[in-house]
């Protein structure tokens, strides 16, 4: 039973995986990614890990999914086509590809580990669930789950930063006349990349607003 | 089943990703192929934990889940960030920085 499952599960994977690379329209390549970690929970919960498995369908298969597929909405369509046929370094890279694969194979079947053989060690109740792995965490790993909550904090300011959408604060700022805190980290208007908002850089706002005449765009600024 | 098999679709799964990487031009697949190569990882090592019958695997792997979220985090904020400016999301056209 369980090894019918393992092939199931495995040959989605591997199927998913394929399926990402080799479809055009990247919003189906998020769907096959999201069977493809669908498959991978089903293998970690062959593996005995209820925890890593319920964390991939929540956190991937949810969450992080569902932030892949907005952006592919929001980029949508774009004038060129977003898969070009690959010129002629696609091959040199589909053959590193292979090489790596027959290099990965040769040293798994070289290998002298006896415990690759087997099924692994005897079981023991308790293993893999969340009390286990919150012990770990909260005792043995203590230092890179705090180091973690970090990263994410400073992923997600930094993403905002980033992706935000920016506007004139010039004018906000004059109507105001106070100083607050955030305007110690504010760039004045036409730096950078507030430029296009503040229609001091060609290819900003109001130049969309007249209707993009400018077909050679002015890429000089990036 | 043997972990060797474990190991085996793994080694697949990041050759396929790594091969998205290396041919794709598009940001958001190699995103997505990025993804594919960590999971490959991800399931060496629950297979590891297996293997050794503790959870030190395990951790690793919910610690390598962390790390790939913040990438996707920046690395979409990133692609949002050009479509703002309109720039080609194209990986071949971003060659400011080789001169």
């Amino acid at each position: 039973m369980a090894d019918v499952l393992f092939f199931l599960a495995g040959i989605g994977a591997i199927a998913g995986a394929i399926g990402v690379i080799a479809v055009r329209n990247p919003f189906y390549s998020v769907l096959a990614l999201v069977f493809h970690l669908l498959s991978l929970a089903a293998l970690f919960l062959l593996l005995r890990a209820q925890f890593v498995a319920a964390a991939q369908v929540v956190v991937y298969a949810g969450a992080v999914m569902v932030l892949y597929v907005f952006v592919v909405a929001y980029v949508g369509d774009q004038e060129r086509p977003l898969y070009a046929p690959t010129s002629n370094l696609g091959a040199v890279g589909v053959l590193f590809t292979g090489a790596l694969a027959v290099e990965l194979m040769i040293a798994l079947l070289g290998s002298g580990l006896q415990a690759v053989d087997s099924a692994g060690a005897p079981f023991s109740p308790g293993f893999g669930t969340p009390g286990q792995i919150g012990q770990l965490f909260l005792t043995r790993f203590l230092l890179p789950f705090e180091v973690a909550s970090y990263l994410l904090l400073i992923a997600a300011v930094g993403a905002v930063i980033l992706a935000r959408r920016r506007r004139g604060i010039d004018t906000e700022a004059d109507e105001r006349r106070t100083l607050s805190v955030g305007d110690l980290f504010r760039l004045p208007p036409g730096i950078g990349s507030q430029a296009e908002s503040v229609g001091t850089r060609p290819g900003g706002r109001e130049e969309a607003a007249v209707g993009a005449k400018s077909a050679d765009r002015d890429l000089g600024g990036w | 089943m043997a972990i060797g098999w474990y190991l085996a679709v793994s080694a697949l799964i990041f050759c396929v990703g790594a091969a998205g990487v290396l041919v794709k031009r598009n940001p958001l697949v190699i995103l997505l192929c990025l993804e594919l190569m960590l999971n490959a990882g991800n399931l060496a090592l629950v297979g590891f934990a297996r293997m050794w019958g503790n959870g030190d695997g395990q951790v690793f792997a919910l610690i390598v889940m962390v790390v790939a979220a913040c990438e996707v985090t920046v690395g979409l904020g990133l692609i949002v960030a050009l479509h703002r400016r309109r720039l080609p999301i194209d990986v071949d056209e971003m060659r400011e920085l080789r001169g």
